[in-house]
């Protein structure tokens, strides 16, 4: 049996350029890159159509609907919106990526498909598309920090950088989700409903226009389990110059629905394309 | 036979209660083309996902390149090169750029595939499409671009699914010119196809794969022999009803399909001089071919 082994292994090397080492740490990194480099070619677009939206609700809000507010929990109006857009904006990121173009990649374009014929496996795949997906929305969310910084909408500066952390935490967390909705999704119009009853209840409820204490107990109760409250409680404080309460408890509760979205996700789709 | 590039071994293959892949053993032998020739629904692609590692079998052995799958299949995948049946280049990039980016895939450096497309491009007939984008190519472009990446990793097994269905006649003989210069590399083929003279043309070793199960195999040579009468008479017309008790007792063996009566014999004359008295009767005499055993293996029912 042992000679049969050793055999095989002097048959295995051919004149063939040297195999990849499978299961390697980076063994995912070459699907990040094609990612990366199809994004390259459209960056322009792609950088503004993230970052209008957010702006929009930052600024328009936060200076119209500002007025009429005045403070808001002692600060003005648009320096609350601003942790809140900030948190948004990442969120919209990561999930537009997990949902409509890693769904074009995995059933329109059967780019997935085409990778799993060679070494790499599934769990490379989906592992290149998560961190893809939260290199994506680390730069939206840096694009409102740009913002943020330029209008002078923080207290202290130091203390902003330590969203640079939040912010990826937090794309990997609506990645991690998002996977896991593109993995049981027919078709695109499947998305609207993760939209309707996930992501739009999350901007109303998680305490991105206004503090999540201005809700009735039992709709208070229903924002803290919401993963966007908890992006929104580490990154507000860090904008107004306040150091977060329980920063291990949000840090925990992002991590937690990321990697659970991300295993459920990898889980479904081997599933789905290798069944 | 121990390098043998593939042998599978009892693949058993099940979905729900249904048997997909039925005890299925095969080897095949290096340096060859075989192909794996059955109806729609046959078990074709499932045998090829087992092959490939994507899928595990419920019972049985894929050994791929020397690599007990699926449990190897990355370093058995690193030597293999997949022609899928939808096309899955990326759009978004330049012809160049699919190779090379298929090529990190395999943990090729740029530099090393950058070294090897001009070649590529020239095996595929793109020579000076390098920078098109895919989006701009022709069906048939887009299928030669897909066999030129699969080889981006210099594969020593070439495995192809349906590689010439939807192509136009032209485009399907620059693909089969493509895959004899393979076979003349010495790189091993397997394909799938439902192209009888597909199969006739390319293949030394054919596998005939029905409801899960290898049927027959053999050369296509042998397996027109072993099977089917050597000659052929279509008999087409209006009176062909009339005609057909008549056809009976001047071949071997007749067959019906569609409007057409197949006329199967070792001594076609006397069946000719009988049609030439009919002139409402038109007819074609040819040697038997691949469909003829096909399709009397597999039978005329439509499967889908």
């Amino acid at each position: 049996m042992g000679e049969e082994i050793g055999v095989r292994k002097t048959n295995q090397r051919g004149a063939s350029p040297s195999p990849r080492t499978p299961h390697a740490l980076l063994s995912f990194f070459p699907v990040w890159q094609r990612n990366f480099l199809v994004w390259k070619k459209l960056a322009a677009p792609s950088i503004l159509g993230n970052l209008a939206d957010p702006l929009l609700y930052m600024l328009g809000l936060g200076y119209g609907l500002g007025q009429f507010l005045g403070k808001v929990e002692g600060v003005p109006y648009l320096h609350f919106l601003a942790a809140g857009s900030l948190a948004y904006s990442v969120m919209n990121s990561a999930t537009f990526e997990t949902l409509y173009s890693a769904f074009s990649r995995m059933h329109v374009q059967k780019t997935w498909d085409a990778i799993l014929n060679t070494p790499l496996s599934l769990t490379d795949v989906l592992m290149g598309e998560w961190l893809w997906a939260a290199s994506k929305s680390l730069l939206s969310g840096l694009a409102i920090l740009a913002v943020i910084w330029t209008l002078g909408l923080y207290a202290d500066f130091a203390l902003t950088l330590w969203l640079l952390p939040v912010i990826v935490l937090t794309g990997l967390c609506f990645a991690g989700l998002g996977l896991m909705v593109n993995s049981v999704a027919p078709n695109y119009d499947f998305f609207m409903y993760y939209f309707s009853l996930a992501i739009t209840p999350m901007v109303l409820l998680s305490g991105v226009f206004y503090p999540t204490n201005a809700l009735p107990d039992w709709l208070a109760g229903l924002a803290a389990v919401l993963p966007l409250t908890h992006a929104i409680e580490l990154a507000r404080p860090l904008i107004l110059g306040q150091s977060p309460t329980l920063p291990l408890l949000h840090v925990a509760v992002l991590l937690a629905y990321g990697v659970a979205g991300f295993t459920a996700g990898l889980t479904l789709t081997r599933h789905r394309l290798l069944h | 036979m121990n390098n043998s590039p593939l042998r599978l071994t009892g693949l058993t293959k099940r979905y729900g209660g249904q048997t997909v892949v039925d005890a299925i053993d095969l080897t095949i032998a290096a340096g060859q083309c075989h192909g794996l020739l059955g109806p729609n629904g046959a078990g074709k692609t499932t045998t090829l996902r087992l092959a490939l590692g994507l899928i595990e079998a419920d019972a049985g052995q894929v050994e791929l390149l020397g690599h007990i799958m699926p449990a190897e299949s990355g370093l058995a995948r690193a030597r293999v090169g997949v022609v899928p049946q939808v096309d899955s280049l990326d759009p978004d990039f330049t012809v160049r750029e699919n190779l090379l980016t298929y090529g990190r895939y395999f943990g090729l450096s740029r530099a090393k595939v950058e070294d090897r497309v001009p070649d590529l491009l020239d095996f595929a007939g793109l020579t000076g499409k390098g920078d098109a984008s895919v989006t701009s190519l022709s069906g048939g472009m887009k299928r030669r671009l897909t066999l030129a990446r699969a080889l981006v990793n210099d594969p020593d097994l070439v495995i192809l699914d349906e590689p010439t269905t939807g192509l136009d006649p032209q485009a399907r003989h620059l693909v089969w010119q493509g895959l004899r210069r393979l076979i003349g590399k010495g790189k091993t083929l397997l394909l799938t196809t439902h192209f009888m003279d597909e199969a006739e043309r390319l293949c030394d070793r054919i596998s005939i794969i029905d409801r899960g199960r290898i049927i027959v195999e053999g050369s296509p040579r042998d397996l027109i022999r072993a099977h089917i009468e050597p000659q052929v008479v279509e008999v087409y017309g209006d009176t062909l009803a009339d005609w057909r008790v008549c056809a009976l007792d001047l071949c071997q063996r007749c067959e019906s399909a569609g409007e057409t009566l197949f006329c199967y014999t070792a001594d076609p004359e006397p069946v000719i001089a009988e049609l030439d008295k009919q002139p409402t009767l038109r007819y074609l005499h040819r040697p038997a071919n691949l469909e003829d055993v096909f399709l009397k293996l597999t039978g005329r029912d439509l499967r889908d």
